[in-house]
């Protein structure tokens, strides 16, 4: 239990303030897209014989490069092409899981998390990524802000607005790839927006809005776990459902400041 | 993706003969878009201190066109020099600030870049956002965070500014104010202003030039004074009158149904012909 507890907050961490950026970004989709992919990264992570966290970030970030190349060219919508990716990437993960018969996968702990299983290794991976995530994001964090506000307006005074897209979407990649282990491929994206969607009524800055939304996280994570340990709740789902009755309760603060 | 602005190369200058005070340069610039042509051959140069008016109807490619010269898109075919170590500023025509993102004014204006507090306030004065500072800037009204963008073009001491449709959003009497500040600030900075309007018969009386864009450059010259016509000072008042000018159109040919080039042999009228939308 306590290595699920550092895990999860572990996540949270790294979550709070990538999640404003995807929100602020309007990435949510994207995001989620990304995580259904997931599936087939662990299918390849397995018959290339490559840890399965590896093989997840290396397809989620395949698949961010894959959508961006694909939109260029304006085939269908935005929001239609990543329904199509996600969905063709989950069928084509559980296809290729399902045919590689000698491995026995745990296909609910990746749909849905499983934050108990955490063991030595997981956790100082999730350790390491995370301050790798946040190192990078607090170096790149006033251009990365301003490309988020306006990209041309960043682009005019100098910044590598594209490098600065594709640094943001590794990071989520790797994000993706580390909350799956708390909250599974369906949940994930939960995890990064919901706290932060309920820091921004709380919040008056970014910075400010970064922070809250950890904070909650952090706070998300021990009421799942607290539900699963004393009620046997299934951890992911505790979480995620503990994150979303904090922007519940959050609603009536945001009406009272005025803001919206 | 850098904005390129460097020079492309010694030597790498457009054909014609600039002299030392050009900024930017576009020759032969194309662009078309879903295979619909928006720009063909189009030339513009924009000097230090100098007042360039691109005027022209919806849809005519004048927006393009400034964002090729500021490099945010790359043309098809033509080049784009820009002298080096310039500073751009830029006001598009619209952005909107996502309301998910807590920023207040403050913020936003020092996101180019580092701002001493006394250079906030006077442009902040300038621009009429004084005390304001604190305001969410999802929260301002259209035309305030059209002045924001005004604000924080001008904090970087541009060399050359790019004001798409400034007057879009600002009532009558605040034009001839926001013409006097434009005017004031290239005079300060000597910087280079490329002015995009789609209003065909008003342009700013300081303008050194007028360019007219129909996809490509139908005309350009010197804008006429219009301080003499009682009509025009009956409708601005006099005060904004010595900013505004009308501009005659001369132009050299017409335009069929199709887009195609027609040539005029006789001078027209152009005031009556155009349908604004």
């Amino acid at each position: 239990m306590l290595r699920a507890v550092l895990g999860g907050l572990g996540v949270a961490g790294v979550a709070g303030p990538l999640g404003c950026f995807v929100i602020w970004r309007r990435m949510v989709y994207f995001g989620a897209a990304l995580a259904h992919s997931a599936l087939l990264g662990v299918a390849l992570g397995l018959a290339l014989g490559l840890p399965a966290d590896l093989g997840i970030a290396a397809l989620c970030l395949l698949m961010a490069l894959g959508f961006l190349a694909l939109d260029r060219g304006q085939l269908v919508a935005s929001d239609t092409l990543l329904g199509i990716l996600a969905h063709a990437s989950l069928a084509l993960g559980l296809l290729a899981l399902a045919m590689m018969e000698e491995l026995r996968v745990d296909l609910m702990g990746y749909l849905f998390g499983d934050i108990l299983a955490l063991n030595q290794t997981d956790l100082f991976v999730i350790y390491a990524l995370m301050a790798v995530v946040l190192g990078i994001l607090l170096l790149s964090w006033r251009p990365l802000l301003s490309a988020t506000v306006d990209e041309d307006l960043a682009r005019v005074e100098g910044l590598a607005t594209g490098r600065l897209k594709l640094i943001f979407t590794l990071l989520m990649a790797v994000v993706i790839a580390i909350g799956m282990k708390v909250a599974g491929i369906l949940m994930v994206i939960s995890l990064l927006i919901i706290p932060a969607a309920t820091a921004r009524r709380l919040a008056a800055s970014p910075e400010g809005m970064a922070l809250v939304a950890t904070l909650l996280g952090a706070l998300s994570v021990l009421m799942g776990l607290a539900g699963s340990y004393f009620w046997d709740l299934p951890s992911g789902a505790a979480i995620v459902a503990a994150a979303a009755l904090l922007f519940l309760l959050s609603l009536p603060i945001g009406f009272a400041r005025g803001r919206r | 993706m850098n904005v390129p602005t460097q020079p492309d190369a010694p030597g790498a200058a457009p054909g014609q003969i600039r002299d030392q005070a050009a900024l930017v340069a576009a020759e032969g610039v194309a662009m078309s878009y879903q295979g619909r042509q928006i720009l063909s051959g189009v030339d513009l140069t924009v000097n230090r201190g100098e007042i360039v008016t691109l005027i022209g109807l919806n849809g005519s490619g004048k927006s393009t066109l400034a964002r090729i010269l500021l490099g945010l898109i790359q043309p098809e075919a033509g080049r784009v020099w820009r002298a080096a170590h310039l500073r751009h500023g830029y006001v598009p025509q619209e952005m909107t600030i996502d309301p998910a993102m807590p920023l207040t004014l403050q913020r936003f204006l020092t996101l180019g870049g580092k701002v001493d507090g006394a250079g906030l306030d006077a442009t902040l004065d300038e621009v009429g956002l004084q005390g304001r500072l604190q305001a969410q800037v999802a929260r301002l009204s259209g035309g305030e965070l059209h002045r924001a963008m005004l604000a924080r073009a001008l904090l970087r001491r541009p060399d050359f500014l790019v004001l798409d449709e400034p007057m879009s959003g600002v009532d009558v009497a605040g034009q001839g104010a926001l013409y006097q500040l434009i005017e004031n600030v290239r005079d300060r900075y000597n910087c280079g202003v490329l002015l995009i309007s789609h209003d065909l018969h008003i342009v700013m009386a300081a303008t050194d030039r007028v360019i007219c864009l129909n996809h490509h450059v139908c005309c350009t010259g010197r804008p006429d004074s219009v301080v003499g016509d009682p009509e025009f000072r009956a409708l601005f008042g006099a005060a904004a009158a010595d900013r505004l000018a009308l501009y005659q159109h001369h132009h050299d040919h017409s335009h069929d149904a199709e887009g195609g080039i027609v040539p005029l042999d006789h001078d027209h009228d152009h005031d009556h012909g155009h349908a604004h939308d």
